[in-house]
């Protein structure tokens, strides 16, 4: 069982290797990857210079290109996988068919991952993923359960990869345009979500409400904390129930999950958060490296303890329980 | 340029849904019409026994039928309903997720808006594989369509024109969790709301649409005074997204639009009494938030500007 870490800078990845990562991910300092914030991500010789200490440590470095190219500008997405590839990553991942067929047609010893971007959500479509263009793993969209995971493993010529820990996102990765709806960015377009830029918090009344390119999506009274005004974690109305309708600002922890999604056959582990600070990083990564090892031991998964650091405060196994759904 | 009707993508009942194509076939101005359930597995059976005498319907009155698939493919129900699809010979296929590449063969396609397709490149792999004709992904703005229409000048490039805009698609049924119902014991609630479920902010302002798994604008789509634009970007087909109000006369506003019978604005005008309290959108298409309606100018199809 591998666990893969995030790193939106070098000092994090530094942080991932120490506490305990096998395989560490983080994308270019561009919108060619999905945590495209200010402030983060690698330039190509802070690649270069990870890599090196990473492997010199024995732990991989995974290059996420997981956005879609922008039409016109194809040259961005490729000179971001030749860098990479050029600076020794070990492995790609990768969303759309574009990247996927240039990579797999310039670089076929590379390599390549199927992100949780492109939604491969059952064996047929990583069947194509894996005839198409030599994909060895795919990371799989947070809307299976752990029989389903189970099932696509058994099917599947290629390994799987899983989300554990960190951010949720309650709709299908990879096919939702909610934030560019509400603010014209996009996780596909632009690698982000319900961006920081066009989030506003006023007071109102004795409430502090947060909005979103101009859309009310939560407000607090003076008891709770103001929460990030993620869209589909929001407060919203309908006529029948109002309130968390998509999802509870909550994230996803679903380390109790780990000796069945083990016995399911998962490969490797994930843990969200290219955004998150080293420190943050290094406490989930030793929690996790923890756990793991205890369930090695034949020791039942001891719940991560890291609710402090959700977002929200509170956490959630998402859909690997079907009652989720 | 062609007109093409997308699939219902809400739960209408079996008759109602029967006699819109009836009705869209005998009356509306189409060229193609996308039929079968792509939003969830579940509402699939209560169409099944119609949708043949639908088929010949249409294709009597000289519509091109395209059958859809599903957008969300994970149960095993699911797969093989999108297997039996691929494979049934007489139908010619929309893919809405690339399971269906596994075991489609040969055969051309189409695609549907919810295969991402966002570039030249991703669009010339499909080409290769057999696609005919692409329905871009709603968010996308005119700049790549027009690079992606002249990229690839074999495929007939379509874009999303008129209808609430579908957004995202989940495991989880909003719907059901509305109701305090679990997903499999829904008890198709989505019937209810034929024109999807409407989701407020907090302070009343219209924002989202539920349909089941999938979420939808509160706004509805309308490029009618973008025509000329994408007549010049190179989109061969324009989709109309079945909502509750005559869809017989929305589509005759963008066939008058498209041949210069009537001026864009004021075709929009009627547009808003066609589907009265319904805000307008096409903010996606200018790079905008999807929500905003920005002023195209309208101006006449092939006028260059």
């Amino acid at each position: 069982m591998e666990l893969i870490c995030p790193a939106g800078t070098p000092a994090s990845l530094e942080a991932a290797v120490e506490a305990g990562a096998d395989a560490v991910y983080c994308g270019f300092r561009d919108e060619t990857n999905a945590r495209n914030f200010p402030g983060l991500n690698f330039s190509r010789e802070e690649l270069r210079k990870s890599i090196a200490f990473a492997h010199r440590r024995g732990v991989k470095v995974l290059v996420a290109i997981n956005t879609f190219a922008r039409a016109g500008s194809f040259g961005l997405w490729q000179a971001a996988i030749d860098d990479a590839v050029a600076a020794g990553a070990d492995a790609l991942i990768l969303a759309d068919l574009a990247t996927l067929d240039y990579a797999a047609r310039h670089h076929p010893a590379q390599r390549l991952h199927v992100s949780v971007q492109a939604g491969a959500a059952n064996p047929d479509a990583i069947r194509f993923y894996v005839e198409s263009f030599g994909a060895r793993r795919v990371v799989l969209p947070r809307v299976l359960n752990v029989a389903e995971i189970a099932s696509i493993v058994r099917e599947s010529a290629c390994e799987t990869e899983v989300f554990v820990f960190g951010g949720l996102c309650v709709m299908e990765e990879g096919r939702c345009s909610l934030s560019s709806y509400a603010t014209g960015k996009s996780p596909n377009m632009n690698g982000v979500c319900s961006p920081a830029s066009h989030v506003a918090y006023a007071e109102r009344e004795g409430q502090i409400v947060s909005t979103l390119g101009g859309f009310t999506i939560n407000s607090f009274g003076k008891d709770e904390s103001a929460g990030y005004p993620t869209l589909c974690k929001g407060r919203f109305v309908t006529p029948k129930s109002s309130g968390y309708i998509f999802e509870e600002p909550v994230s996803l922890d679903a380390a109790v999950m780990l000796p069945a999604l083990r016995d399911a056959g998962v490969t490797a582990f994930k843990i969200e958060g290219r955004q998150r600070g080293r420190a943050y990083i290094a406490e989930v990564v030793r929690s996790f490296r923890r756990i793991l090892a205890e369930i090695d031991q034949g020791r039942s998964a001891p719940p991560a303890g890291l609710a402090a650091m959700a977002e929200g405060q509170a956490s959630t196994v998402g859909a690997y329980r079907k009652s989720w759904r | 340029m062609q007109l093409t009707l997308g699939p219902v993508l809400y739960h209408w009942s079996p008759e109602r849904w029967r006699d819109f194509y009836y009705r869209m076939a005998d009356e509306a101005q189409i060229d193609v019409v996308v039929v079968g359930e792509t939003v969830c597995s579940k509402r699939a059976p209560f169409k099944q026994d119609y949708l043949p005498a639908v088929i010949e319907r249409l294709e009597g009155a000289g519509k091109r039928v395209l059958h859809a698939s599903l957008i969300l493919v994970s149960l095993p129900r699911e797969r093989r309903q999108t297997r039996e699809l691929m494979q049934v010979a007489e139908a010619e296929v929309e893919i809405n997720d690339l399971t269906c590449l596994a075991s489609l063969g040969e055969r051309p396609f189409a695609v549907g808006p919810f295969v991402n397709v966002y570039n030249e490149a991703a669009a010339g792999f499909l080409a290769a594989r057999g696609a005919t004709r692409i329905c871009l992904p709603p968010e996308l703005p005119l700049p790549a369509v027009a690079a992606i229409a002249a990229a690839v000048p074999q495929l007939a490039i379509e874009v999303f024109a008129f209808g609430k805009v579908p957004l995202a698609i989940s495991a989880r049924c909003y719907h059901a969790r509305a109701h305090r119902l679990t997903k499999d014991n829904c008890r198709f609630v989505c019937e209810n709301d034929p024109d999807g479920m409407s989701v407020k902010t907090l302070d009343g302002a219209g924002f989202l649409s539920v349909n089941g798994v999938q979420t939808l604008s509160d706004s509805c789509a309308s490029l009618l005074c973008d025509l000329p634009a994408l007549g010049r970007a190179g989109v061969a087909s324009l989709r109309l997204s079945p909502q509750c109000c005559d869809m017989v006369a929305v589509a005759r506003l963008f066939r008058d639009v498209v041949d210069e019978r009537i001026d864009p604005r004021e075709a929009e005008g009627r547009l808003g009494e066609i589907y009265p309290e319904v805000p307008f959108s096409n903010g996606f298409l200018h790079g905008a938030p999807g929500h905003n309606r920005i002023d195209a100018g309208g101006g006449r199809p092939g006028e260059l500007r």
